[in-house]
This record gives C-alpha cells, sequence and structure tokens, in this order.
C-alpha cells in the first residue's frame, strides 16, 4: 500500500480534509484546497494571478478549472469509499459555462454510481452563485474498494 | 483553409505571446516547439510539483488537462484565418497509461474541422514514443465574432 494512500485514509478516519489534500503536491502548485461546508466535501481553488489564462477579460485557465473539478472527484472517492489503492481516472469530460473570473471556485461532487470496479461521478464547478455553475464535469474512475466485513 | 496571407510571427514570438497573454502557461513552463496550419506540438518539463501521487511521482491528471487545453486551444487558433479570442466548450480527456514519474511530457493538438463558430480539436500526450499516448483528448471552442483587441492593435496573430 502506498504511503500516499494510507496518509489518506488516515485523514479520512480523522475526518481531517485538510490533511487528505496536504498530501498532493499539485494541490499546493494550484491552490487547490478541500473544505467541509454543510457536511459536504467542496473542493477550492484559491486564487492567483498564475492562473489566469485570459487577461484580456480577464478568465481563469481552462485547465485550472478541469484541475479542481478532477481533483474534487478523486476526493470524494477517497472520502465516501474505503479505497485500498488510489482511484485511477478512465475518463474525464469538461463543459465550460461560463469564464472564471478572477476570484476563488468552489466544486462539489456527487458519486452518481459506485460499482466493484468503477465508480462514476458529476463534479460541478460555480464563483458567486451556486447555482450558476461555470463549470461541470463527468467522469470515470477504477477503485479498489476494501472488502466489506 | 483559406490562401489569405496570414502573420504568424516566429516561434519565438509566438511562444512569447503565449505565455504573456497566458500567465498559466507560463507559471506550468510550457514550451511551444512547432506550430503550423491547425497543429500544435507543446512540451511540458517535468517538475515535482506537479506530482499528484508523492509515493510513486505520477504527474496529477490535473497537469495534463490544462497541457492538453493549451495545446488544443493554439492548435484551434492556428487554423483561424484571422486572430479572433476563442473559449473552450468542452474538453475531453482519455488516460490511456499512467505518466512516467521524471519524464517531460509533449502534446499534439490537430484541428480537424473548422466552422464559422466552432473549432474541433483532437490530440494526444506522450512521453518519448507518439505510438503509445499517456492521454488522448478532443475538444471544442467557440470562436468570438471580433477579432481579439490586443490583435488588432499589434496586427500579429497571438496565441
Amino acid at each position: 500500500m502506498s504511503a500516499s494512500l494510507e496518509q489518506l485514509r488516515e485523514a479520512r478516519a480523522r475526518g481531517d480534509v485538510r490533511a487528505m489534500i496536504a498530501a498532493i503536491p499539485y494541490a499546493r502548485f494550484l491552490g487547490l484546497d478541500l473544505e467541509l461546508a454543510d457536511d459536504e466535501l467542496r473542493g477550492v481553488l484559491r486564487y492567483s494571478d498564475a492562473l489566469i489564462g485570459d487577461p484580456t477579460l480577464p478568465a481563469l485557465h481552462g485547465g485550472t478549472i478541469g484541475a479542481l473539478l478532477e481533483n474534487t472527484a478523486l476526493l470524494q472517492i477517497a472520502w465516501d469509499i474505503d479505497l485500498v489503492a488510489l482511484p485511477k481516472t478512465i475518463s474525464f469530460t469538461i463543459a465550460y459555462l461560463r469564464s472564471g473570473k478572477p476570484r476563488d471556485v468552489y466544486a462539489r461532487a456527487t458519486i452518481t454510481r459506485q460499482g466493484r470496479r468503477v465508480a462514476n461521478v458529476q463534479v460541478e464547478a460555480w464563483q458567486e452563485e451556486r447555482a450558476r455553475p461555470i463549470a461541470t464535469a463527468a467522469g470515470q474512475f477504477l477503485i479498489q474498494s476494501a472488502p466489506r466485513r | 483553409m483559406s490562401d489569405e496571407p496570414r502573420v504568424v510571427g516566429t516561434l519565438a514570438s509566438q511562444l512569447q505571446a503565449f505565455h504573456k497573454i497566458i500567465p498559466h502557461n507560463r507559471a506550468l513552463g510550457l514550451e511551444i516547439l512547432t506550430t503550423t496550419d491547425g497543429r500544435a506540438h507543446v512540451r511540458l518539463p517535468y517538475r515535482p510539483e506537479f506530482v499528484g501521487d508523492p509515493h510513486t511521482g505520477v504527474l496529477h491528471g490535473g497537469v495534463i488537462t490544462s497541457l492538453l487545453d493549451a495545446t488544443f486551444g493554439l492548435s484551434a487558433f492556428m487554423a483561424l484565418p484571422r486572430p479572433v479570442s476563442i473559449a473552450t466548450l468542452d474538453l475531453r480527456i482519455d488516460y490511456l497509461r499512467p505518466a512516467t514519474p521524471g519524464a517531460t511530457v509533449h502534446a499534439r493538438g490537430e484541428c480537424y474541422r473548422l466552422t464559422r463558430s466552432v473549432a474541433f480539436v483532437r490530440g494526444i500526450a506522450y512521453h518519448d514514443d507518439e505510438d503509445s499516448p499517456i492521454a488522448s483528448g478532443a475538444a471544442t471552442f467557440m470562436l468570438a465574432n471580433r477579432p481579439r483587441r490586443d490583435a488588432r492593435a499589434t496586427g500579429e496573430v497571438q496565441p
């Protein structure tokens, strides 16, 4: 079992969402965060000027919003399911609905189906209003869950 | 493709614009290797801060997403008869095999269909062997009706 998975499982057992994301170097690089809001896991992309993809608008780089969506989906799986290996993304599809403004972005993932080997996840990202998402995504992930006792 | 002459500048000036106009491309250290009509080849040198799983050193999927979004956007831009702003509508990525820790990632994009409103692009991410890609992807981009403000000012294509 990988050290990262062990770290993730311990953080999950303690309910420590910050520790779950602290283990991921790329999350620190990009400014990805995780918080619990109303008992829901919520991904956050903290704004910085390095995230800009189009300064004329200005708008966030599509890749950074994609990274937030995928990261939130992965951590939702790790939060909901007792895993024996880190999930692997099979395929991930992002629909960009509105341009991302230069401010924080939030994301919420829902596991729509959990099979024995595959988890289907839907994610949406928003800024001012949750009802006005700036992007949505659907992903399929390979999972290995711990046997049920 | 139209026969109109297009001002695309040198690779060095394209790269400068690519970084100036797109700060996140600079933050990632993306390098343009080649561009032609509707095609782009971009390189992403490995950095430890791109890692998703510190135990294995494998890149986070988000890095591949940013690389392909940038490469596909540049491919679409290189297909345009005149410079207009483009916005990603949709991006799909299939992860075919894990990225090799420590290795540079290359991406190639090809705009295979351009209409008045939409550019359709597909491509791959790979290390050394294009026949053994680590990811494949496809994207659609919406084209703005008007030329870019900055492009109008300089008369140059700015990816």
